[in-house]
């Protein structure tokens, strides 16, 4: 490339760069270069639209019958998948997930539970110590603290899930139920946790990222003023990055929602009702994973399957939705519209 | 699950390395699989030519590759349900079953449990969530923690059919991953119980199971599951497309002749009685 006149630039505006800054021309042939590679980068961004809109249509359509196909209905209609029924005659209507049974039972709501239990513990026990480690990371860590730290924890984030599963089946499940003294040894406790592994870095990284890009000014104008270090981050860093921070969890939950490995050997997969954190949980990602390889291509429990797919697609669409409103009105609040 | 993914990965090793030579693909029961990777062991060193791919996921999945033409040898621990004969049919796909070893069920204990026998209608109890305490079958006082398999594994059906009498298993019960995951679990859980082929019981016990009141208990071993006597006993299948000719015929013909069936019993399975063997064998 070499310096050619610049054609446009508007000489009677100050320069930053002072008189010997370079500009480079964009000659009329250029612009064939350019119209192209626009057009190719539009590309692969509507291949990823594309892709999840096919996606979506392609698990929908296996899970249509279940509206429409009247013999699917009977066994696995929507009433059926949501309210409880009667099994047997003179016993209470129970909610329940039998699939492979004389009579099909496929009520969700033992499967919803589960993986309501499931996401929350892990962001119960990954959200404190994602942000926390990442406040320290970005705020009071020493440069060379900051540089073991964060490869450390983005490291924990390409741990293949079967293996952080099978920690958990092996080792996490046992230490669990010695300190504790639970029941149950595979418990949705002992999911959670393993998922909140999981979802740390994704917290963490995030978090840590909006937090050193807090501008320069804000600290300095806070320290100016007298504030010490930890009034900085506290009043001033943190309230800032909080869009980034929620973004990053809003990020978490949708993994812990649709991580499958980490439950499908940790959790006990037990459909039952049970509020209880001790208790075994089967959840949805589980259940698709260790029934699709069976069902018989077109019976209502494959349809019912398929129709579990979609609500885990509906589920983290809305959750990113939320995520993202939420985004927005903070950000709106504490950077002014044209931050 | 393991299992499965070392296969695969020792598979895609051999594929890399061999490419000639021509293709056996067995798929299914991961009660059978280990068997099956012996078997495809020893039966490549005698014909370097030919090239097994041995790999689990359940009698389900197998029974699907069967069926969608991906596999030429299903590995099944049950036989086939009616749905997926009706849909072989509609696919031209003619099963053709041969029994290939025995498998006792055996009901694994922790080693700490003092219970030694248990009778089919306790086990069904217990399974089916009538017996929550192990006081009830006279054990110690405390909750039955009841581990199975899920419900894409032959074990989990053909135990529900022969011991639960077709009824639901309890919605406590948990579905594990593979019988090594169910021995695992039994094996760190005082209280467990869990079930799945005799091979696969390292550091667990299992008890001695009695048909019922007025019959004597039996302890799953090579000669109560041969001769029967043994309540929960299953024979394990191969399924074909059609009757097996050339290369694959010799393969069966190998597993149920008598070196076959000597292999399957070091690998902790029952060897099908020497009759059983013979009228198997393809002609």
């Amino acid at each position: 490339m070499h310096l050619l006149h610049c054609e446009g630039r508007d000489d009677s505006l100050p320069s930053c760069f002072g008189e010997d800054v370079e500009c480079y021309n964009f000659k009329p042939k250029s612009r064939l270069r350019e119209f192209l590679g626009e057009k190719l980068i539009a590309v692969t961004a509507f291949t990823a639209l594309v892709a999840t809109l096919l996606i979506f249509t392609f698990i929908f359509k296996e899970a249509v019958p279940i509206f429409t196909d009247r013999e699917v209905q009977e066994e696995a209609g929507l009433g059926k998948l949501t309210f409880k029924q009667v099994y047997h005659e003179g016993r209470p209507a129970k909610w329940k997930w039998q699939p492979e049974s004389e009579v099909p039972k496929f009520s969700l709501l033992p499967l919803f539970i589960g993986t309501l239990k499931a996401a929350l513990i892990a962001m119960l026990f990954a959200v404190p110590l994602g942000v926390g480690a990442a406040i320290y990371s970005s705020e009071f860590a020493s440069k060379r603290m900051r540089e073991v730290i964060k490869p450390v924890v983005e490291l924990l984030a390409g741990i293949p899930s079967v293996v952080l599963g099978f920690f958990a089946l092996l080792v996490l499940a046992t230490g669990l139920q010695k300190t504790l003294g639970l029941t149950f040894r595979l418990n949705a406790l002992n999911a959670g946790i393993a998922l909140g592994i999981a979802v740390i870095p994704i917290i963490f990284t995030v978090a840590e990222d909006v937090m050193t890009s807090v501008p320069r000014s804000l600290r300095d104008a806070a320290l100016a003023v007298g504030a010490n270090s930890w009034q900085v981050s506290f009043t001033m860093v943190l309230p800032a990055a909080l869009p980034g921070i929620v973004a990053g969890m809003v990020l978490g939950l949708g993994r812990a929602i649709g991580e499958t490995m980490i439950v499908l050997m940790a959790s006990g997969n037990a459909a039952i009702i049970s509020t209880s954190l001790t208790d075994s949980m089967r959840t949805f990602s589980a259940t698709i994973a260790a029934e699709l390889a069976e069902v018989v291509f077109g019976s209502s429990h494959y349809n019912v399957l398929f129709f579990i797919g979609t609500l885990l697609f509906v589920f983290t669409f809305l959750i990113n939705l939320a995520g993202d409103v939420v985004l927005f009105k903070l950000k709106e609040r504490f950077q002014g519209k044209t931050g | 699950m393991k299992n499965v993914i070392i296969t695969m990965m020792v598979l895609l090793f051999a594929v890399g390395l061999i490419a000639a030579g021509s293709n056996i693909t067995i798929k299914g029961s991961d009660t059978l699989v280990r068997l099956g990777q012996r078997w495809a062991e020893e039966y490549m060193k005698k014909h370097k030519d030919i090239v097994i791919q041995v790999s689990g996921g359940g009698s389900g999945t197998g029974i699907a590759a069967l069926l969608n033409g991906t596999t030429d040898i299903c590995q099944a621990s049950r036989n086939m349900k009616k749905k997926e004969y009706k849909l072989a049919e509609e696919k031209g796909i003619k099963p053709y079953r041969v029994s290939v070893a025995l498998d006792g069920i055996a009901i694994y204990l922790n080693k700490e449990n003092p219970i030694t026998t248990l009778s089919l209608a306790k086990l069904k109890g217990i399974y089916t969530g009538a017996i929550t305490n192990w006081k009830e079958v006279g054990g110690p006082d405390h909750r039955i923690i009841l581990y199975g398999r899920e419900n894409n594994s032959g074990t989990y059906v053909f135990f529900k059919k022969h011991v639960l009498d077709k009824e639901d298993y309890a919605d406590a019960a948990q579905a594990l991953p593979g019988t090594a995951a169910v021995v695992h679990a039994v094996s760190k859980d005082k209280y467990g119980i869990g079930y799945g082929g005799i091979a696969w019981a390292k550091g667990v016990k299992y008890t001695a199971v009695k048909k019922d009141n007025k019959s004597t208990a039996v302890i799953p071993d090579v000669q109560t599951v041969s001769n029967g006597t043994y309540p929960i006993s299953r024979e394990l299948y191969w399924f074909f497309n059609g009757v097996p000719k050339g290369e694959m015929k010799a393969l069966v013909n190998w597993a149920l002749s008598a070196e076959g069936q000597k292999l399957a019993e070091e690998m902790g399975y029952i060897p099908l009685p020497k009759e059983l063997a013979e009228a198997n064998i393809i002609e």
